[in-house]
């Protein structure tokens, strides 16, 4: 029988070989985060302060659109076409598939990370990251805890169709009250909570932590790190409680 | 432990859900190399039966074989050595024929030749295709080569040619007939009386969840005491219909009479039931 590490390589390959084959759908993946970063960075160029902000803002919201967005649209997609139950019907290990699922969504992540440390440094002269070690550990949380609660959500989505409103629905005001796009520290006190209680707000204040100078070092972010890990136990629980390798029966 | 000559061995086989009973004790045994057929009306507990044999469902009670694994537990190595077309299934759209089939040969520890199988299902021009591009036969026959890929003992078809034109339902059936050449063991389910005939060499026929009969399709045809059926015109163009065992001795009288008034015997024809005569009065609603 073929080795599970050698197909999970061949897995991995697999599904790049896929993403790559849907050229447009490649390349919009990528633009998006440019298209915010060039922006907001053209409406508070001079503000230095600003684009500390919008840096971090735009990184979190790859994280989230990389792992959260994409897993779940791709795994609704995939349980109802039916290819996951042909999949499970083969010897290939099921955690083998669904690690290289799990690998491509990470390898878009880091790239989308890359393309936006990369454009702070040359067009808003942020600086390479000022803590490295801050930035890995959180794009590593926030990858593992996203990716984990968009599987989750995969489950509550009941067809194809309904996909685009459901992830939505969660996407766009998640990425609205944590501060993408500005300061949390200006929104009203409730919200602020509220978006202090979700995974994405902890993620950019530890990302900024990274990319920031002068946000202190990983001890400084420990309690954003503490809500990414809770976060991340929840999406573990209702990854493996509600997952269904069958499409929905009426 | 089953036999090495038999393939699948189900006895007393029940699947509920909920309250609904779908399967009700059902029993049957394929060996090796032979193409069995389940026939029945939809619903009548086809797909759940097979779904517990594929490993897709957990049975309710009972006891299942296949290959001398029960499927349950879905051993790897039992995967490896079946062949699944499901009723409906997808496959990522952007990729080509051959690449999803060069991919999925991988999973198995000993796969056929990528092109050997192009070429069995008849998919050679369409190999550097899209499947997205694929016409609906195409994709099932695309569904067919993904599950001969790993070379497997035991193939399950279920409803394989649904929604074929005739000329296309023939070609599978030809395909699924060089299976048994190739010594493969084939479960085959369908609605399809002429599909069972064609293809099956033993067919249950099946309904409300238990087999009502077995046998070869030419024993359930003429099996269990059925007569010839012989039908003629009369004299005054009345069509009249005649069962008896003894068909020589009849059709003798018959002809001679007509001889003998001088007229001829319009719309003869000498019949025995066929399977779909069985299958008929078997499924008939009470």
């Amino acid at each position: 029988m073929p080795s599970t590490v050698g197909l999970l390589w061949r897995q991995y390959r697999f599904e790049r070989h896929l993403f790559w084959r849907n050229p447009s759908a490649a390349f919009f993946n990528f633009l998006l985060p440019l298209i915010f970063l060039a922006l907001f960075g053209a409406i508070v160029y001079h503000h230095q302060g600003e684009l500390d902000v919008i840096v971090p803002g735009i990184a979190g919201m790859s994280v989230m659109s990389t792992t959260f967005t994409a897993l779940a649209y791709n795994l609704t997609f995939l349980r109802e076409q039916g290819v996951l139950k042909r999949i499970r019907g083969t010897p290939l290990p099921s955690g083998v598939y669904l690690g290289g699922l799990a690998l491509n969504a990470v390898t878009n992540t880091a790239i989308q990370i890359a393309i936006v440390v990369l454009a702070g440094r040359l067009i808003f002269n942020l600086g390479w990251p000022p803590q490295p070690i801050t930035l890995v550990v959180f794009v590593l949380a926030g990858v593992a805890s996203f990716a984990l609660l968009g599987v989750a959500l995969s489950h509550a989505i009941p067809n194809f169709e309904s996909a685009p409103a459901v992830i939505n629905g969660v996407f766009v005001p998640v990425i609205l009250v944590s501060g993408v796009f500005f300061d949390v520290k200006h929104v009203p006190g409730f919200l602020r909570d509220i978006a202090q209680a979700l995974p994405l707000e902890p993620l950019i204040n530890g990302l900024g932590g990274g990319l920031v100078a002068a946000r202190g070092d990983l001890s400084h972010h420990l309690t954003a790190l503490a809500v990414i890990g809770v976060w991340g136990l929840v999406g573990v629980v209702l990854a493996i409680r509600g997952f269904s390798w069958e499409a929905h029966r009426n | 432990m089953a036999s090495t000559e038999t393939a699948i061995e189900v006895s007393d086989l029940r699947k509920s859900y909920g309250d609904l009973e779908a399967v009700r004790g059902i029993e049957f045994r394929v060996q090796r190399g032979e193409i069995y057929g389940l026939l029945g009306p939809n619903g009548a507990g086809k797909t759940s039966t097979v779904e517990i044999l594929e490993g897709y469902r957990q049975r309710t009670s009972g006891t299942v074989s296949v290959l001398g694994f029960d499927p349950n537990q879905r051993p790897r190595e039992l995967r490896a050595r079946v062949g699944i077309v499901l009723q409906s299934s997808g496959i990522y759209s952007h990729v080509k024929v051959a690449e999803v089939l060069a991919h999925f040969a991988q999973f198995y520890p000993h796969p056929r030749d990528v092109n050997e199988v192009i070429q069995l299902t008849g998919l050679t021009e369409k190999r550097d295709e899209r499947t997205r591009h694929l016409s609906g036969g195409q994709r099932r026959r695309l569904d067919l080569a993904l599950a001969l890929i790993g070379d497997p003992e035991l193939i399950f078809l279920d409803e394989p040619t649904t929604g074929f034109d005739p000329a296309a339902r023939r070609s599978a059936w030809q395909t699924i007939r060089s299976l048994r050449d190739l010594g493969k063991t084939v479960l085959l389910t369908t609605h399809y009386l002429d599909e069972a005939q064609a293809l099956a060499d033993r067919v249950a026929i099946i309904k409300g969840g238990r087999i009502l009969a077995e046998g070869s399709p030419a024993e359930l045809g003429v099996g269990g005491g059925s007569r010839y059926r012989v039908a003629y015109a009369n004299g005054d163009g009345e069509a009249v219909v005649v069962e008896t065992d003894n068909p020589t001795t009849l059709l003798h009288e018959l002809t001679g009479a007509a001889l003998g008034r001088g007229e001829e015997l319009r719309s003869l024809s000498v019949t025995r039931p066929s399977l779909e005569d069985v299958y008929l009065e078997l499924t008939a609603d009470a």
